[in-house]
């Protein structure tokens, strides 16, 4: 209760010594180390119906137990270096099959010209890039649309 | 011709830029700029050793269009030894340089935190206070060499493998193989990225930099030369040596970088313009550095002069606000007069804002702890370090792309895998056995390490390899014949300026600085500064000796690259004489 807190000493900065007397037993001031444990266990309370914070409201004599600054389960720092893993990786691994791609259609292309070239004996003409055993040259293929016009050609 | 090339100029230029600009422009420069108060032997330096050896190199690479161990011999078969002394430089500084880079991204996946982790002390066990090492230096001091480094009081103690340093480290070397995979046709795309953010954060962080109180102090301290310094011969042999590292000579880099050339490149132009940007880029990255180092020294003063009146102001049960910073020298005085025992009692701290600037640090100290300080103070702290250290991980990437180029296009030419084993494996294989050497710089002791591999593989071997390169040229092919080739490529014959500096002046030089650099090394027995929790002067540093069997590993690494040049001569003379028998 607010009339069982006495002031006393009180200087120029907001700073007092106080002492608490206990109502049950009169005039008698409770002793030191318990005010000492109250605060101790209270500093919150305490703190916080001046507006104030540890570093703002001292005590003198007593040093607060510091709360543990809160840590989050996993650390921050190895989900940041997760997601940068996985950027590096998906880059090599994309880089390397680009390269296995290039790679494949370069050696397609050299060794279809090494093919044509190494068949020498057999001379293949080439008609259009196409290879003319793979034009049925003797089985002709009968183009439907010029076949069609047979009849409009004036018959001499 | 089947060789690759570099899909325009720029990105060939961009390469060889991004090749000299790295992390030694914005840590070492300005602290050599404070401790010499001036930039003047740099400069010269720069004037006759730098450029001509940057002009030589390129012209080299582009003429003979080979990698370094080619090149050399191409000139002469008995200088192929300076070939394998480039290439085994490369191949040490490659080992610890992505190391840098680890701590680099370590520092930066951990810049995403609230609050940032090097901001707070964290608590002891019974949770009364703060943890005793971080209480006793600052929290900063704590992050970096025990949450990053683990580091122990001594060199000979190894300590244990990191595991987090090994996953930075992993994350490092897969970056790297990532944009070397297939040589210059992927670095050139990277370049761009690495070579140009740079300069853009630089440019963020002068503007802000500049805004900040305190940051006309750091830039008057920076700028205001101190003659009398240019008298000490340190200072020259310094700005000499560091000329060479920091415009990535002698590493055989910049002659690949070249031999990707068409024939018919202006090279003079090239090697005048590298070394200026590089010049430049050092003067421009002091100033945010000097200013954010301005900044730090005014709050550190600030929080000396706090805490005094705080104590003061306790003692004598004065009101708040009634001392302030600015009439703090008045009471000091009046309360000296009319209370002195009281005062002296106190054990006040004297805050003098000049001794909080003349501590200067460079390097790895620069940037993990003096800017990382800085970075707390200033509002949106997160944002600020996530910038800092993209933009170093950048710097010291396109660094690394030269130094694996180097390691690289040699092994390639000399064609040490069959034809039909693709080039990425080949760029993979080099990635994975530096990563399994470069896991002992994880060690507890990897620190100290990787200061050995700085001071002694990174710094005799260059200017070695530099003497021959120049001597080479000059009097093994003949300044004449070069000259013409110069004239083939460029369209006119290189002028008295390079005939002079080329001839006489760069060897000269490199001959003295060297005699001068071993002798200088000789006097004192290496010593190095270690950090020890137990030490009574701690948070100083306690400096220790090397033992014998360490210092024996710095002779080595030495020699290592430069014991190539006169082994291969040698074997080829045996050979030829066999030969002719």
């Amino acid at each position: 209760r607010i009339s069982n807190v006495l002031l006393c000493n009180v200087t120029d900065r907001v700073s007092f010594w106080f002492v608490v007397t206990d109502p049950s037993k009169n005039v008698t001031t409770v002793p030191g180390s318990e005010v000492e444990a109250a605060i101790r266990m209270n500093q919150n309370r305490i703190n916080s119906a001046f507006l104030l914070s540890d570093k703002t409201l001292q005590f003198l004599k007593i040093t607060s137990t510091l709360s543990p600054p809160v840590e989050p389960s996993t650390p921050v720092w190895l989900i940041v270096f997760g997601v940068v893993l996985c950027l590096i990786v998906a880059g090599i691994l994309f880089l390397i099959v680009a390269g296995i791609r290039q790679g494949k259609k370069k050696n397609k292309q050299s060794t279809e010209r090494e093919n044509l070239e190494e068949k020498g004996e057999v001379t293949v003409t080439v008609e259009n890039g196409i290879p003319c055993e793979a034009l049925d040259l003797k089985a002709g293929h009968v183009n439907g649309v010029f076949a069609a016009d047979d009849e409009r050609f004036t018959s001499l | 011709d089947g060789r690759p090339k570099w899909d325009n100029k720029f990105q060939y230029i961009l390469s060889c830029i991004g090749f000299a600009v790295g992390l030694g422009n914005v840590w070492r420069f300005p602290y050599l700029c404070q401790i010499h108060g001036g930039v003047l032997p740099y400069f010269i330096a720069l004037l006759f050793e730098g450029i001509p050896l940057l002009h030589l190199e390129l012209a080299l690479g582009q003429c003979l269009r080979k990698g370094s161990i080619g090149a050399w011999t191409t000139i002469s078969p008995y200088l192929r030894g300076v070939g394998v002394g480039s290439w085994m430089v490369s191949v040490l500084v490659s080992l610890y340089y992505n190391t840098v880079l680890t701590w680099v991204m370590w520092y930066f996946i951990n810049s995403f935190q609230e609050p940032l982790p090097w901001s707070v002390c964290p608590l002891n066990e019974n949770r009364t206070g703060l943890n005793e090492e971080c209480y006793e230096s600052t929290s900063v001091n704590y992050f970096w060499y025990r949450k990053t480094l683990n580091i122990t009081p001594d060199v000979t103690e190894s300590g244990t493998l990191q595991w987090w340093l090994i996953l930075c480290l992993a994350a490092c070397w897969a970056i790297v193989y990532l944009c070397t995979i297939r040589g210059i046709e992927t670095m050139g795309k990277a370049i761009y990225v690495t070579a140009i953010f740079p300069y853009l954060v630089l440019t963020i962080f002068l503007i802000h930099g500049l805004t900040l109180p305190g940051a006309t102090e750091g830039l008057v301290y920076l700028f205001t030369p101190n003659l009398n310094t240019l008298k000490n011969p340190r200072v020259w042999l310094d700005a000499a040596t560091q000329i060479f590292f920091s415009l990535s000579l002698a590493f055989g880099g910049l002659i690949a970088f070249s031999s990707y050339n068409p024939p018919k490149n202006d090279c003079e132009k090239d090697a005048v313009t590298v070394a200026v940007v590089n010049c430049m880029t050092s003067l421009y990255a002091s100033i945010p550095v000097f200013s954010v180092l301005g900044f730090k020294a005014t709050t550190a003063y600030w929080d000396c002069l706090d805490r005094n009146i705080i104590s003061i102001i306790n003692e004598f049960d004065l009101p708040e606000e009634s001392i302030m910073r600015q009439n703090y020298t008045a009471w000091i005085s009046f309360l000296n007069s009319s209370y002195p025992e009281k005062i002296a009692g106190l054990k006040l701290k004297s805050c003098d804002l000049q001794d909080f600037l003349d501590q200067s640090v460079s390097g790895t100290g620069l940037a993990f702890i003096v800017f990382t300080q800085a970075i707390i103070l200033m509002p949106g702290s997160q944002a600020w370090a996530i910038l800092f250290f993209i933009m170093l991980f950048s710097l010291g990437l396109s660094s690394m792309f030269g130094n694996i180029e180097g390691v690289f296009t040699p092994l390639l030419e000399l064609q040490i895998l069959p034809k039909s084993i693709p080039k990425e494996l080949l760029s993979g294989i080099i990635c994975l056995i530096s990563f399994l050497i470069a896991l002992c710089f994880t060690l507890g002791s990897g620190s100290y390490w990787i200061d050995i591999f700085d001071s002694y593989a990174g710094s005799l071997p260059l200017l070695v390899i530099a003497f021959f390169e120049v001597t080479g040229v000059a009097y093994v092919y003949k300044i004449k014949r070069f000259s013409k080739d110069v004239k083939r490529m460029t369209g006119r014959k290189p002028n008295l300026y390079w005939q002079i500096t080329w001839r006489f002046i760069s060897p000269l030089l490199l001959l003295i600085v060297f005699v001068a650099f071993v002798t200088l090394q000789t006097q004192k027995p290496p010593s190095y500064a270690a950090w020890n929790p137990k030490y009574e002067g701690f948070p100083m540093k306690e400096e220790k000796v090397y033992p014998p069997w360490v210092l024996a590993i710095c002779v080595l690494l030495a020699l290592l690259p430069c014991v190539f040049v006169p082994l291969a001569a040698l074997f080829h003379l045996i050979k030829q004489m066999c030969r002719s028998k």
